[in-house]
């Protein structure tokens, strides 16, 4: 049972992370590579709050927000002069340079070392170390984030989104200045990102830069193209898939020389297949 | 009274002016034809106008007072500007309904992720696709509809702007007869209601049917203007069209 509540607990983190990268990938057609530079901005606040201030994980939550906002609007800024597939390639320089600052700027993250004995949260007396009372915290974030980006992407703004997907200099001609658009949910997404990182943070005890590398960006990035783009449920069904699928591979019975090599190679056939078969992801809108 | 000027444009390509010196006049509430052979400069002209390109030099004057010598394409809105495209620039996987509604509701950013479209949007939408015929598709994607629906959906979200001048890139391009009337309709409609059209055209018999006015341009100039009668009989127009 223990087991399945650490599943479902980073179910919940990928899911937020997943669809916060949709508001910007599946929705607005920009192909970000850089999730993981914001999810650990917001693991590393809470880490170095948490341990070094002793401020609460909320204060570290908020603090987080405040960061991330300054520097995905300095980053927006800069990605908005690129268009395709530049965009993605700065998006992966900006992601490699923030892993760079966590493995190197050893004052502040301990580098390589990471930073152990971050607590869990406490709020209005409900202490989150059990993990079960963490799980529901993790859901309420979820469902939180799920509320948020329905708002979003069922506003006029959420329109706008698409239709600079689809064209952007044909958007812009009807008088949507469409940098500011693609700024704001640039940002959004970032600090929903962000948050998914505090809690990560908070629920491992333990955080250290490989969490953050771009590995760890392409991973979201495959979670919500194998769910599907541009849909609010595809990132959910991503992120259970790809966190339950090399779980599940355990139970299938490999001789033990070379069951995790096994389930790697396993677990990528069924990437490869799956795309071959259903490009558009499991309940995708919209395709790359 | 005229509307819009152009004084000197130039927009160069590798060195070759595509738009050369070019300095025409638009009359209000007329529609103006633009005509001359392929890459004679009238596309790069419309997106000069609409600022899908950047000037080089030269500058646009509206109403006789706002010079404009840089024009970014989300201006043009305010400037009372709208436009089609040569080739059709829908909002592909969207709906029918959703190509309306994106142009016609709040264009501040902040603001809009605060409204969803209401029912004046909604009417608005209905009574523009009502008038193109595309009503009834409202909820397919833009993508599924066929290449004449295509060209009536482009000319529908223009109309959905209510502009002043409307800059029409070959809208009549590959349309059935009854396509072309009713596009011929819903343009001397907007001349009745005395907007000003700027129609890019190749079919030299619609340009005398309902075109007040022809500017011909040759290899980014202007080779001939006046009134489409007399502009198609010329020597150097048809030498343009036809070669010597």
């Amino acid at each position: 049972m223990a087991y399945l509540i650490h599943l479902a607990i980073l179910f919940a983190i990928y899911a937020i992370l997943g669809m916060s990268l949709n508001l910007v990938v599946g929705y607005t057609g920009l192909l970000s590579i850089t999730h993981a530079a914001f999810y650990g901005i917001g693991a590393y606040t809470t880490a170095i709050l948490l341990t070094k201030t002793g401020a609460g994980f909320f204060t570290s939550l908020i603090l987080g927000i405040f960061i991330t906002i300054a520097v995905s609007f300095l980053v927006g800024i800069v990605l908005s002069k690129f268009k395709g597939d530049y965009y993605s390639i700065g998006t992966l320089g900006f992601n490699t340079i923030v892993f760079a600052i966590f493995l190197n700027w050893q004052n502040l993250t301990r580098g390589p070392l990471g930073i152990p004995g971050i607590s869990r949260p406490k709020l209005f007396g409900i202490n989150f170390d059990n993990n079960f009372v963490f799980l529901i915290l993790a859901l309420v974030f979820l469902i939180l984030v799920y509320f948020v980006s329905r708002f979003i992407v069922n506003s006029s703004f959420g329109r706008v989104l698409k239709a600079i997907r689809e064209d952007e200099t044909a958007i812009a001609v009807f008088g949507y200045n469409t940098l500011y658009f693609k700024l704001i949910i640039f940002i959004i997404s970032a600090v929903i990102a962000a948050t998914a990182g505090s809690l990560f943070a908070s629920y491992i005890t333990f955080v250290d830069p490989s969490g953050f590398q771009l590995m760890e960006s392409v991973f979201i990035l495959a979670i919500i193209i194998l769910g599907g783009l541009a849909n609010l449920r595809g990132p959910i069904l991503g992120a259970l898939f790809l966190t339950l699928l090399p779980e599940i591979l355990r139970f299938v019975g490999f001789p033990a020389d070379i069951a995790a090599q096994m389930r790697q190679v396993i677990y990528g056939v069924i990437l490869v297949l799956l795309m071959l078969y259903r490009p558009q992801g499991l309940v995708g809108e919209y395709k790359l | 009274m005229k509307i819009l000027e152009t004084k000197n444009l130039i927009k160069r390509f590798n060195g070759v002016n595509a738009v050369d010196r070019l300095s025409i006049k638009i009359e209000k509430g007329q529609i103006t034809g633009i005509i001359g052979p392929n890459g004679s400069g009238k596309t790069t002209l419309i997106n000069l106008l609409s600022g899908v390109l950047v000037l080089d030099d030269g500058e646009v004057i509206l109403n006789k007072t706002k010079k404009l010598s840089r024009i970014l394409p989300y201006q043009i809105f305010s400037y009372g500007i709208t436009r089609t495209f040569q080739n059709v620039r829908l909002f592909e996987q969207m709906t029918v309904l959703d190509n309306i509604l994106v142009v016609i509701t709040e264009r501040n950013a902040f603001s809009s992720l605060f409204e969803k479209h209401t029912e004046y949007h909604y009417k608005l939408a209905k009574e523009i696709l009502q008038k193109v015929g595309l009503w009834e598709k409202k909820n397919q994607l833009a993508v599924n509809l066929s290449y004449g629906q295509r060209k009536l959906l482009e000319i529908a979200r223009a109309l959905a702007m209510k502009a002043e001048i409307y800059l029409f890139d070959e809208p009549f391009a590959g349309l059935f007869p009854e396509m072309r009337k009713v596009v011929s309709d819903i343009v001397q409609g907007l001349k009745r209601k005395n907007k000003t059209i700027i129609l890019v055209e190749h079919d030299m018999g619609l340009i005398r049917e309902i075109c007040d006015y022809v500017i011909v341009m040759n290899e980014g100039k202007l080779l001939a203007e006046g009134k489409p009668a007399d502009v198609l009989k010329k020597r150097e127009v048809i030498e343009a069209y036809l070669g010597n």
